[in-house]
């Protein structure tokens, strides 16, 4: 039995040649991962109403000078600090909403002298034109961090989920949309709405 | 019983290694579908800062404006924060025209969701983002998103 079968073709340089195109699409990927902080700058307004008088008790002052450095209602405070006092201050109620109301859900120490309820509790934000971006996005995170600390205490409490697993499953069906979970989720963004308001740095 | 003994022959045959260049192209196939080409580069300088609170962003309706100190070949342009949008340094007054340039390319379902995609350098002046800010705001695209790096929780 001498008979051998036909040789086949060597394939052996075909995985050369592919590892090739591999190792040059290996260093040339990079995987998209854009993230970020999403938030809405309010419209313009140039209509000439007078805007509504805010006592200061509702207002969370946040001053960034130029050398970095905060000053929150008018004292010097370290970063790792702001997101707990600003915790502290949405979650006061100390008072009553616009529609008389008291807050049954904060868990705050209801101290008159601080905000009366979510719905006034306003974040005024204002920095210095030499503040750094850097500096500047770690004040928003934190005060993004403290809103979503206690919408995600709420949706645990009010519904036993997660708010971001709800986010999440709404970005999932947004083509179909599931009308009792946008009212949920717009439930737990109405207890403790972000008002965050930013001042325009002086023209130096 | 001999007669298979003289079949198999004496030396062992070798492994196919046919099926090795199937497996390669698989793995080819993939990068190549995840591939993303850079298609503008920077020229300003762009270390992003970290935050926590991150969401993903939406990459179909996104418009990137770029801002920081020029990088190293352009440093004839002095080291203030510059706004890069496309390929070219460009003044606050552009930014509009790019805005709705921009919207004009969305299919009609994305045009009102517009997100512009804040990439500035941590080392940049806050003022800088505050004149973008406002321009944007004029041309009524009111949702921004600070593009930012994850940060490690400690």
């Amino acid at each position: 039995m001498a008979k051998r079968a036909a040789p086949e073709v060597n394939a052996g340089s075909m995985a050369d040649i592919a590892f090739l195109l591999l190792i040059f699409f290996l260093v040339t990927t990079t995987i998209e991962k854009d993230k970020g902080i999403l938030r809405s700058l309010p419209p313009i307004d140039d209509s000439q109403t007078e805007p509504p008088i805010i006592k200061q008790k509702n207002l969370f002052t946040i001053l960034v000078n130029r050398d970095d450095r905060l000053l929150v209602e008018e004292e010097e405070m370290d970063i790792k600090d702001l997101r707990q006092a600003a915790i502290e201050f949405l979650d006061n109620g100390g008072g009553v909403n616009p529609e008389g109301e008291s807050c049954d859900y904060c868990r705050g120490k209801k101290d008159p002298e601080s905000s009366d309820h979510p719905d006034k509790a306003i974040i005024t934000l204002k920095h210095d034109r030499e503040t750094t971006y850097g500096r500047y996005i770690e004040v928003q995170n934190e005060l993004v961090a403290a809103y979503n600390f206690l919408r995600e205490r709420e949706a645990q409490r009010i519904f036993n989920r997660s708010f971001a697993s709800m986010l999440e499953e709404k970005e999932k069906n947004q083509f179909n949309k599931d009308e009792k979970l946008n009212a949920n989720i717009q439930r737990i963004k109405d207890m403790y709405p972000m008002k965050l308001s930013e001042a325009e740095p002086d023209k130096s | 019983m001999s007669k298979f003994k003289k079949k198999k022959g004496g030396d062992l045959p070798a492994i196919s290694t046919a099926s090795l260049p199937d497996i390669v192209f698989m793995l080819l196939f993939f990068f190549m579908v995840a591939t993303v080409m850079r298609d503008n580069s920077t020229m300003v300088e762009n270390v992003l800062p970290n935050a926590t609170e991150i969401e993903k962003l939406k990459k179909d309706r996104t418009m990137f404006i770029y801002a920081g100190k020029p990088s190293e070949q352009y440093k004839n342009l002095g080291t203030e924060g510059r706004i890069q949008i496309n390929d070219a340094f460009v003044n606050l007054d552009a930014i509009q025209p790019a805005v709705f340039e921009y919207i004009a390319t969305l299919p009609e379902e994305l045009k009102d969701r517009v997100v512009v995609g804040l990439k500035v350098d941590e080392n940049t002046n806050a003022g800088i983002v505050s004149d973008v800010k406002q321009e944007l705001r004029e041309a009524n695209a009111l949702k921004i998103m600070y593009v930012t790096g994850q940060k490690k929780e400690e």
